[in-house]
């Protein structure tokens, strides 16, 4: 390929992507070494999962969960419903009750995995995109639609359920995930009986060429701060293709760090699960940072406003439909006997009750008063808030369609 | 039941407007809710609109191919359930025969959740899933929407075709809410035009006004005003439209704004000029804040030490704040007012032992010479004085001062001179006009204008349509603006639009001068001192009370022999006030 050449416009990028894959370069990377999987497209489960990591030989034999057959259901059941939450939120906002939705249909695995993996007192420092991860650490899912819909600046108390709010800059919560680990570090230090805990830092390959990543990289390994990257390659970066911009597959870069990195089969909910479980333990135990590539394919387009047809084949997308997270857990519950369709059509009526509510509570938010905002500045109040307060009162009653447009 | 319509939401993120490509309903077919309805083309991509609302589609109200603003209603629903009935689907995935399933996978042939379920029981887990809610495409997926051809579409003609490919569902949905369903809660509107654009587009309407009222009431606040025009204002210049936009903005869109021409046309019935139109800006109450000097706070804490009040400053910074400069040039201005004249010669220590000191021009300074450029340069100016007498004047002046009617009203000669340039202007209509090039603009009212040295250097405030005054309401009128212009406090407003000025020079002492005309007018009266001299009265020389009056004219406008008419005109009111009584 013509590697010296730099894109400098979609065709190009495309072109050079074209000709990596005739190339060969970048031909079926999911079938590289090295990615770990235990539940294959076909539904097939592996005996085991072992990797060498930094050196030594790691059996995720005591992080998988393959036989626990309601732990297994659980997985399915947060899938199902977060994918079914993605399409409800995507109607709403085609009619017009949100101003923008962020879809995450294809990356369930990753999320519903990652997060079911994390204990109470880990702490998840999301992207927009992590609804999934959101409704494993409790979230409630309308809370998440109060943002969308612009009534809210925020959306629910980050506190309650360690679920940081939505990031809308890119990568820069990786920052702030390796600062609350440092935090942890120094809290255990002054009281050595707190649990011990670890931040996530999510972020996608996208923010990966982000400048904050690799300062927060560095931060992690210096001090070893207890803190897992987990980045969820989903393939682009809304319209640049991961190939363009990882010229080695992510869960490398680790190494250049000085930590370790792997790279899962985003689509495999049990492995993300199991991989993300070791990765925090090696965080909490003082071993240091680990980077997780998940990876993934994104479904959907980037966000509503985005249109993926301008950029991507749609062959590229039946193929990855045949990896579906959902798809390859259900057949697996099925020919293991796991599941019947009474759970599946349980599941199905459970997720129309959820997005009917969801609706129902989308339809039903208010935008907050204006002396919400003027509240927000200050502790206490300001004289010149309360006078700019004065002001936009009197400025908005100057209209004749009072309160209409609030 | 009710009829909902569903106004074009914006699917991107500030879009404002969308082409209907093709509908998939037609009038008469039942929707529920999150059932395509059509397929709109943005600036962005190919998306499908999905229906908010469950029941009978009443009418499409935009035709395919065309596009509309966002907002826009573009069909109209008849509804039986309210739109809580959400993901209202369910009923369908109730009565089709499902074999429950993963919610299938959004792509461009996603459409096939609507084939019929029957075909899935056994089907390969994962690929459609039949039975399920209606969901939504996801954006963008539409690639070749034509050739995947969703099963649910029978070229918009058909409604019964649509029900029948689209499964049980919406028909069976039809059969069973129509019965036993409320009217809809009130919905709120969807969030349309949520871009910059969008909302740049449309004005919400201002209520109708209600200020003149209190404005006359709340006209002794008229110490604040709108700092941002102090920059036009200072410069003596006609008002510039970018500067006076900060005012404008905010104030009811009947609050003309300064300068603007047609404020003149306004039946002035107020009482006193303090509540002309001008006015009415700054007694909104909304303008404290926009009155609020704006400065960025190492001026405030700057102009704290100095003991200068901001609002005394003019600024020139770009948004009408003061900047370090504006103050700086008001305190040595100030502090060269305030030294005094003893040590001039002998202070050259203080200027590094060169004995030029230089002044930096800026400010009112640099704006008045600018001023005085433009004019001296652009109007070819004629002079002409004549002496008067003005004893009777003089008499005059001072039977009001004693008048009852005039008690605590100050009255000066000045006043008098002010009555006779409006009465002679009448008579003269050439002398209050502005030359434009290819017009001469002739004014039908007054503002007249008054010069004043001010500590923020010259300004030229005017009275707001003059000629409607009576004499009390002139003489208050002067009051007031020689009172605001000595404290330093007079607003940008205050000396837009003037028509005619009067430079009082006999209140140095001077005899008379030539004037320079105040950009945008055509005349200008200087008053000289009234003082005793020998005049020859009947023969006889006596002491009586004389003065000069100079006057400049753009010869443009007036020529030699109707600016002798007008000053003539003046004189005659001096030597003969009883005059103003015809």
């Amino acid at each position: 390929m013509n590697g010296g050449r730099l894109p400098t416009a979609e065709f190009e990028v495309e072109e050079v992507e074209r000709a990596a894959r005739t190339a060969g370069l970048g031909q079926d990377r999911q079938a590289e070494p090295g990615m770990l999987r235990i539940l294959d497209p076909e539904g097939r489960l592996a005996d085991g999962m072992t990797a060498e990591i930094a050196g030594e030989l790691v059996d995720f034999a005591p992080y998988l969960s393959t036989s626990d057959a309601p732990h297994l259901l659980s997985l399915y059941r947060d899938m199902y419903l977060v994918r079914r939450f993605d399409q409800e939120s995507t109607a709403l906002q085609r009619q017009g009750q949100l101003a923008l939705w962020v879809p995450l249909t294809g990356q369930e695995a990753a999320q519903i995995g990652s997060g079911r993996a994390m204990e109470a007192q880990d702490y998840a420092f999301p992207t927009y995109r992590e609804h999934g991860v959101a409704l494993t650490r409790g979230v409630e899912l309308s809370e998440i639609l109060r943002l969308f819909r612009g009534v809210t600046n925020g959306g629910w108390d980050p506190r309650e359920r360690n679920f940081h709010l939505y990031t809308l800059v890119l990568a820069a919560q990786s920052l702030h995930a390796v600062g609350y680990a440092m935090g942890i570090q120094r809290d255990q230090l002054a009281d050595p009986s707190l649990p011990q805990a670890a931040s996530v830092a999510y972020f996608g390959d996208g923010a990966s060429s982000e400048g904050d990543i690799h300062e927060s990289m560095v931060f992690a390994a210096s001090f070893d701060a207890p803190v897992v990257f987990f980045c969820q390659n989903n393939q682009w970066a809304i319209s640049v293709p991961s190939t363009v911009q990882t010229r080695v597959p992510l869960a490398k870069r680790a190494e250049g760090y000085g930590f370790p990195g792997v790279r899962v089969d985003g689509n495999d909910v049990l492995a993300v699960e199991a991989v993300t479980r070791w990765a925090l333990e090696h965080a909490r135990t003082g071993r240091g940072p680990v980077l997780i590539e998940a990876y993934t394919y994104r479904m959907s387009a980037h966000t509503t406003a985005d249109d993926p047809t301008k950029y991507r084949l749609s062959g590229d997308e039946q193929e990855w439909r045949t990896r579906d997270p959902l798809a390859r857990l259900e057949t697996y519950l099925r020919s293991a006997g796991l599941a019947n369709d009474a759970f599946f059509e349980g599941l199905a009526g459970e997720a129309r009750v959820m997005a009917s509510d969801l609706r129902a509570a989308v339809l039903s938010m208010t935008a907050p008063d204006l002396e919400s905002r003027f509240a927000a500045v200050y502790a206490e109040p300001h004289p010149l808030v309360q006078e700019e307060l004065r002001f936009f009162q009197q400025y908005e009653s100057g209209f004749a369609d009072e309160g209409k447009h609030a | 039941m009710t009829l909902k319509t569903f106004n074009l939401p914006d699917v991107g993120e500030g879009l404002t407007e969308a082409e209907i490509v093709q509908w998939r309903v037609v009038p008469g077919a039942a929707v529920s809710v999150n059932d395509i309805i059509c397929e709109i083309e943005t600036a962005k991509s190919l998306v499908e609109l999905s229906s908010p609302y469950e029941g009978t589609v009443s009418e499409l109200l935009v035709p395919e191919g065309e596009t509309i603003e966002v907002g826009t209603p573009i069909i109209s629903v008849e509804d039986g359930t309210g739109p809580s009935g959400g993901g209202g689907s369910g009923d369908s995935a109730v009565t089709a025969p499902t074999s429950g399933a993963a919610p299938r996978l959004e792509g461009s042939n996603g459409r096939d959740a609507q084939v019929p379920a029957e075909e899935s029981a056994g089907s390969e887990a994962g690929s459609a899933t039949e039975g399920q809610v209606p969901v939504p495409e996801m954006p963008g997926e539409l690639a070749g929407p034509q050739a995947d051809g969703p099963a649910t579409v029978t070229g918009g003609h058909s409604a019964a075709g649509g029900d029948a490919a689209s499964g049980a569902g919406p028909a069976a949905r039809r059969g069973e809410t129509a019965p036993g369903s409320g009217p809809a809660d009130p919905v709120p509107g969807p969030l349309v035009g949520t871009g910059p654009k969008a909302d740049a587009v449309k004005r919400r309407p201002r209520k109708a006004p209600s200020a003149p009222a209190r404005a006359v009431s709340a006209a002794p606040a008229a110490g604040h005003r709108d700092r941002s025009d102090d920059r036009a204002a200072g410069s003596l210049q006609p008002p510039v439209d970018g500067q006076s936009t900060v005012t404008v903005a905010p104030a009811p869109p009947t609050s003309v704004g300064p300068g603007t021409a047609d404020r003149q046309q306004v039946p002035s019935a107020t009482p006193a000029p303090s509540a002309s139109i001008s006015a009415q800006g700054r007694v909104n109450p909304l303008n404290q804040l926009i009155n609020r000097v704006l400065a960025k706070p190492p001026v405030r804490k700057a102009a704290r030490d100095l003991g200068i009040n901001l609002a005394d400053v003019p600024a020139t910074g770009s948004a009408g704040e003061v900047t370090k400069q504006d103050l700086m040039s008001y305190q040595s201005q100030r502090d060269a007012e305030q030294d005094g004249a003893d040590s001039f010669w002998s202070e050259r220590k203080l200027l590094g032992g060169d004995r030029i000191e230089r002044i930096p021009v800026k400010g009112v300074r640099k704006a008045t010479a600018r001023a005085m450029v433009q004019s001296a340069f652009t109007a070819p100016h004629v002079s002409i004085f004549v002496d008067v007498d003005a004893s009777r004047t003089m008499e005059f002046v001072k039977r009001l001062k004693a008048s009852r009617d005039f008690e605590g009203i100050r009255v000066s000669p000045l006043l008098i001179l002010a009555k006779a340039v409006i009465w002679a202007a009448a008579r003269n209509p050439s002398v209050n006009a502005t030359w434009s090039d290819d017009e001469i603009l002739v004014k039908h009212f007054m503002n007249l204008g008054i010069a004043a040295a001010t500590p923020r250097g010259l300004m030229v405030p005017n009275i707001k349509d003059a000629q409607d005054l009576s004499l009390k309401e002139l003489a208050l009128a002067l009051n007031e603006l020689a009172t605001t212009a000595r404290a330093g406090k007079t607003q940008p407003a205050q000396m837009q639009g003037g028509t005619l000025t009067i430079t009082n020079i006999g209140a140095l002492g001077i005899d008379t001068g030539t004037p320079i005309i105040n950009p945008g007018e055509v005349a200008i009266v200087a008053f000289g001192t009234i003082k005793q001299k020998p005049w020859v009265l009947d023969g006889e020389v006596i002491p009586r009370w004389i003065t000069t009056l100079g006057g400049s004219f753009d010869h443009r406008v007036v020529d030699g022999d109707l600016s002798a008419r007008f000053m003539a005109d003046v004189a005659s009111i001096l030597e003969e006030p009883a005059l103003l009584l015809d």
